[in-house]
């Protein structure tokens, strides 16, 4: 399978984060998003019209959407699936159009209602917290149940880098433990903004 | 704002990138920049032309009189190099803070974990660092340092040699072992622009000598290293870089810091700068 992908794109690292726990290798290419914008060339646009960012290529099929990606990866994986995984699927696509707008905006100059974008980051964070918080009151700390879904590999990357696009976190703590057991599955990978978990890789 | 400020260089955009006239921020004040066929210009807020460098890719300018020419890199011209244009990227913290960022070795093992450094390698052994009086520029030289993936041309763990330079106050420019050549130095550079004193946009640029990636993936490293201290940045305090002892106690690792510190204060260069201790 090959990922033409993107380093700082929170979408690309969906994908990335995925493979990584299944242990599934990925070829990487690289594409130069920023400032290149070679994802609006004619060989990218060939392979998606779209001219988006990540694009998944398996033998004759080609993905261009992070869902349909998520769920190609895990289509022989049951235990990455749930029926409650469409929702967080598409709320997964608010959090890209606010927080991660928001950081676009902010790292690399998109074009954006910054005040805007922002507020609705905070709304979409909410609504993650308020759930996430309901689950712990059931003893559950993924968003689906017990055990992590392509719902909470889809909804992760952007929630964390939140603040790269000036939304804190701090004041949603069933957030942070959420990303917290995110980091700490085994397989885990890290991307610019988002750290690995340096104490419970290398415990005292 | 004072001459001392003023009377530098800055870089404001990537020469390749641009395409239609825009604005920008240098030190606070809105300026405009665009290209008229070959040449490009840079006007303040009143409409008065600024004067410009085209080097390095990057179009510079100053709002004040530059007494000297901006820096040079004459290894960079060396045949066989790749130039690249990273493109930049806008961190709210200190421009200074930026640069000394860049000049410090000891987070590798850290934020660049399995790139720039690994645990347990993370000791940084002495190195020589002082200030160039003839050339007003800050020197560290001889720093030695464990890398899992040192570029993107490395095929595995190295032990990488530095050298930093700070020729001006917001760029530094570091000279580093290159895995394929090892008898040359790679070229990766930081140019800082103040957007404000404590907001700056980065752009850095590099002259390698990589056969093999694409340029695509050598801009994907460099860009990868580059946002992994973003976040640390934007998280620094005091959000300003203290001039004078007494908030922070340095250690042996950060000498060249030091150094920088004391030649800005030197040199009177104090945006985004604090200057009264504790």
């Amino acid at each position: 399978m090959i990922l033409y992908d993107y380093v700082l794109s929170a979408s690309c690292y969906k994908v990335r984060l995925m493979a990584a726990l299944l242990g599934q290798s990925l070829t990487l290419r690289a594409v130069n998003f920023h400032p290149g914008r070679e994802h609006k060339s004619p060989e990218m646009l060939a392979l998606n019209p779209k001219g988006t960012l990540p694009v998944l290529t398996d033998g004759d099929t080609v993905l261009a959407d992070s869902a349909d990606i998520l769920r190609h990866l895990t289509s022989e994986h049951p235990e990455w699936r749930s029926t409650d995984d469409d929702t967080w699927l598409a709320f997964a696509s608010d959090l890209n159009d606010s927080v991660g707008l928001a950081r676009l905006h902010d790292v690399i100059g998109y074009a954006a209602d910054i005040d805007k974008t922002r507020a609705a980051g905070v709304t979409a964070l909410r609504r993650l917290e308020a759930h996430l918080t309901e689950q712990r009151f059931d003893g559950l700390i993924f968003l689906t149940g017990k055990t992590p879904t392509i719902a909470d590999i889809a909804c992760f990357p952007n929630t964390a880098l939140a603040p790269d696009g000036g939304v804190s976190l701090d004041p949603y703590p069933s957030v942070r433990l959420w990303m917290r057991a995110i980091r700490s599955l085994p397989g885990f990978i890290e991307m610019p903004g988002i750290h690995r978990l340096h104490e419970l890789a290398h415990p005292a | 704002m004072s001459a001392a400020i003023d009377n530098h260089w800055y870089p404001v955009a990537m020469i390749s990138g641009i395409d239609a006239p825009r604005e920008t921020l240098l030190l606070g004040k809105k300026i405009s920049l665009g290209r008229d066929g070959g040449a490009c210009w840079v006007k303040n807020a009143q409409g008065t032309p600024l004067p410009t460098v085209e080097r390095f890719g990057h179009l510079w300018t100053s709002p004040g009189q530059p007494n000297r020419d901006l820096f040079t890199i004459p290894e960079a011209d060396s045949p066989g190099r790749r130039l690249v244009d990273v493109g930049s990227v806008k961190v709210k913290c200190s421009p200074l803070r930026a640069v000394e960022n860049f000049l410090d070795i000891a987070h590798f093992p850290f934020v660049h974990t399995d790139i720039l450094g690994a645990e347990p390698h993370t000791e940084v052994d002495r190195y020589d660092v002082k200030i160039r009086e003839e050339v007003d520029e800050v020197w560290a030289t001889k720093v030695k340092f464990y890398q899992p993936q040192a570029a993107k041309s490395a095929a595995g763990g190295i032990t990488t040699e530095y050298m930093y330079r700070v020729p001006a106050p917001t760029c530094s420019v570091l000279y580093k072992t290159c895995p394929p050549r090892p008898g040359e130095w790679d070229i990766i550079t930081l140019f800082v622009q103040p957007l404000t004193d404590e907001w700056c946009e980065v752009w850095p640029w590099m002259a390698l000598y990589d056969d093999d990636s694409t340029m695509s993936e050598m801009v994907s490293f460099q860009q990868l290293i580059f946002m992994q201290d973003r976040s640390i940045l934007e998280n620094q305090l005091p959000r300003k870089l203290p001039l004078d002892p007494g908030m922070e106690v340095p250690t042996q690792a950060d000498m060249t810091s030091v150094a920088y510190r004391r030649w800005l204060k030197k040199i009177g260069y104090t945006y985004g700068a604090k200057l009264v201790a504790a």
